[in-house]
């Protein structure tokens, strides 16, 4: 078993805590883990991505090699696509479609949301929208999260029991905020995919 | 023993408090920051008081390090490479001086300059002062030469330097931990001017030092990091340095290498290990990430033809972080092609954060300036930075630590005027007292901008040294106090800093302007704590 994730965002909008959820549940699983972040400069509001990857065999490269990443996980619709190059021929993307708008060349929505479809494998999805119906509005990075678990080669139950960890400081409520942001997200993706 | 999750940053900074060492000495700088900063809030550091407070500057760090080693103490002292530039002066002299107590200077360099001015390739540095250097291939190594460099440095009695690269310091993964030591007793150094760097007593030292580089080399050649793996196919050998030994491993799963290939961790160069591979192999190829410091030093000048392979006959690229299809291609193997970036696809450069209060000094300095002509402003290195960049396009320059103020005073020199600089206030106090002191003794017409938002931003947060006693340093220093201002960077108060910044830039003589307002990011956070770690024992 392996997963390669690029996970895709933009400067504080989470991507991190994806990260250390999925790390989290890969642990319960004794599971190899290599995580590469960026800090400094790049993250004050400029496009950032991590490569993610869980093997069940020692992992040798910080870095994943162009063309085999099993998911990106994007929660911006545009920083999804810049990371194609490493997207593997049937690798999912799957992808927040609530843009970021911090730039004035923004590309127009619609072809933004075409060039996703595109893609064989691809899951678009509001999760901002679905963050707020859960009463979870902060939450749209674990939609995301639950929208992508289903490709992930790590149980669900781990992953809820990775917010478990990571969020029981801030006690219970934002915990289960947190769930069931997953939860939404994952349930989306089981009537979405294709 | 445990399993700790942990960035290679982090890691060096567990193996050093497993190594028994009793302080870290550093300024922030990425991406070396997180060594400090583990050390700052790891439970035994803490009950055992390891010293982990911020210093001013690389130097003054290197300065305490070797002050703590001199009282027979393990010490760590870390930096960013451009950072060793501003410490080389006590780096390279502490070769000399030789150590008391074990030190270890940690150097993160930044291949493909994720945040920073230059690539440079800290390992010359190492090869410069003459001292031993160990470079780990991941975040298992970084622990385990942290924690057993202390011993390898006492052993020499010389400063031992671990040289990183951004990913591996960056990345996380599982180490496994080894039994704490206790710290070392206070004790003297035997020598009683072995720390005297007189002429008569350099010499001699530096003798010495030179008498111990077979030493290091027997070091090298017996160390566990540097490890030759045979194989049948000899066309071609591979000498992986550092972290390019797992971009190499990413291409042959499990450590099956059909090639000869040297896995290199310590210098100097382990000779009779290189001359093998050099000797058995047709070509062989060097993987380094930096500057091609083991190809120069195998392939010397006059050999144009030879066999020796890397960033200098384009096997790999000369400039950039080393990544596993750059391995693959120089080594012809296969390389998937992955998907193309579609071109609507656009550029999202970092910026000042919304709110943050550099960006209403700069709408006010862009409108004073409107009056001067612009191509006037010096600036510095810090989240200000960001102010060359559009839609503020208000600074010409961003040189080292300090340079604004040194660089303003040049051109005020050249007759320039206004001639401003706009700095930080923990840049300030990492480089910038002294040069204000150069305009202050001139009296040099300049406008400094001391945007002093609390805190060393850039990094994430640090204390700054300057907090709380920003006006008094100017003061003290000889700047007229009527010249210290201060301001509030709001936009109501927008007219008021033009009209400020309009008098100083008037007054023919050195004037301190400081806006002053809390980074909204340490701000949010000192409100609430949400900081999320991930750094979670595994059993
Ligand atoms: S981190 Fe602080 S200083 Fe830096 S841009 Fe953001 S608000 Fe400004």
């Amino acid at each position: 078993m392996k997963s390669d994730i690029i996970l895709a965002g933009v400067g504080g909008q989470g991507i991190l805590s994806i990260a250390a959820v999925v790390g989290m549940a890969a642990l319960e699983n004794h599971l190899y883990l290599k995580q590469a972040e960026v800090h400094g400069m790049s993250q004050r509001g400029g496009a950032v991505q991590s490569h993610l990857r869980i093997s069940e065999r020692e992992i040798a490269s910080d870095l994943i090699p162009e063309g085999r990443a099993d998911i990106i996980i994007s929660v911006e619709p545009m920083e999804s696509l810049r990371y194609l190059p490493w997207l593997s021929e049937n690798g999912w993307l799957v992808t927040n479609t609530t843009p970021f708008v911090n730039i004035t060349d923004y590309p127009d929505m619609k072809m933004l949301l075409a060039e996703i479809e595109k893609l064989p494998h691809n899951i678009a999805i509001n999760a901002d929208e679905i963050a707020r119906q859960v009463k979870s509005p902060r939450s749209s990075n674990m939609v995301v999260l639950g929208a992508a678990s289903p490709f992930i080669d790590i149980p669900y139950q781990s992953l809820e029991n990775g917010i478990k960890k990571i969020f029981e400081r801030k006690g219970k409520k934002i915990v289960q905020l947190n769930i069931d942001a997953l939860k939404a997200g994952r349930d989306f993706s089981a009537s979405h995919m294709k | 023993m445990e399993k700790l999750l942990l960035l290679g940053a982090e890691a060096i900074a567990q193996g050093a408090i497993d190594g028994g060492m009793s302080g870290v000495y550093a300024y922030p700088g990425t991406p070396s920051t997180e060594i400090t900063e583990y050390v700052q809030h790891n439970k035994i550091a803490i009950e055992r008081k390891l010293h982990s407070q911020w210093s001013t500057n690389e130097k003054t760090a290197m300065e305490a390090g070797l002050g703590m080693s001199y009282a027979g103490k393990r010490a760590m002292v870390c930096m960013k490479h451009v950072g060793l530039n501003v410490a080389a002066d006590a780096f390279i002299n502490s070769a000399i001086t030789g150590v008391n107590g074990g030190l270890i200077v940690t150097v993160a360099d930044d291949p493909s300059m994720h945040s920073s001015q230059n690539e440079q390739d800290s390992r010359f540095f190492g090869k410069f002062a003459m001292i031993p250097i160990l470079e780990p291939a991941n975040q298992q190594e970084a622990y385990d030469m942290a924690y057993e460099g202390f011993e390898l440095s006492e052993k020499l009695k010389i400063p031992i330097m671990m040289r990183i690269t951004t990913r591996l310091s960056h990345s996380r993964a599982g180490i496994e931990t080894r039994p704490m030591k206790q710290e070392n007793k206070l004790k003297y150094p035997e020598d009683p001017i072995q720390f005297v760097l007189l002429p008569s007593n350099a010499r001699k030292r530096y003798k010495g030092l030179l008498g111990l580089q077979s030493l290091m080399e027997q070091e090298a050649e017996r160390s566990s990091f540097n490890t030759y793996y045979p194989a049948r196919n000899k066309s071609i050998g591979i000498i992986a340095c550092g972290i390019a030994f797992n971009y190499l491993m990413e291409n042959y799963p499990d450590r099956k290498f059909p090639h000869p290939v040297l896995q290199l961790g310590q210098y100097p160069l382990p000779f009779s290990k290189v001359e093998k591979i050099v000797n058995e192999c047709e070509h062989v190829l060097i993987l380094e990430d930096g500057y091609p410091l083991v190809e120069e030093m195998l392939k010397g000048y006059l050999d144009k033809n030879s066999k020796i392979k890397g960033r200098f006959d384009g096997s790999i690229p000369r400039d950039g972080e080393l990544n596993p299809d750059i391995v693959a291609k120089a080594l012809g193997l296969e390389v998937k092609a992955g998907k193309i970036i579609p071109s609507i696809v656009a550029d999202r450069p970092p910026e000042l954060c919304a709110g943050c209060a550099h960006r209403d000094i700069y709408l006010a300095l862009n409108e004073t300036m409107k009056e001067f002509g612009k191509q006037k402003v010096f600036s510095d290195i810090g989240c200000y930075t960001l102010g060359a960049l559009p839609p503020w396009n208000s600074i010409n320059s961003c040189v080292d630590m300090g340079a604004s103020i040194t660089m303003a005073k040049g051109a005020a020199d050249a007759g320039v005027h206004p001639a401003i600089a706009v700095i930080g206030d923990s840049t300030f106090t990492h480089s910038g007292m002294t040069a204000l002191l150069d305009a202050i003794v001139e009296n040099t017409p300049v406008t400094i901008i001391i945007s002093d938002n609390g805190t060393t931003g850039m990094t994430g947060g640090q204390a700054s040294h300057a907090t709380g006693r920003l006006e008094e340093i100017c003061i003290g220093l000889g700047v007229k106090p009527e010249h210290v201002r201060v301001l509030t960077p709001l936009p109501k108060y927008h007219d008021e800093m033009v009209n400020v910044l309009r008098e100083e830039m008037l007054y023919e003589g050195v004037s301190v302007v400081i806006p002053r307002r809390e980074c909204i990011q340490t701000l949010g956070r000192s409100k609430k704590d949400v900081k999320v770690k991930m750094e979670k024992v595994l059993k």
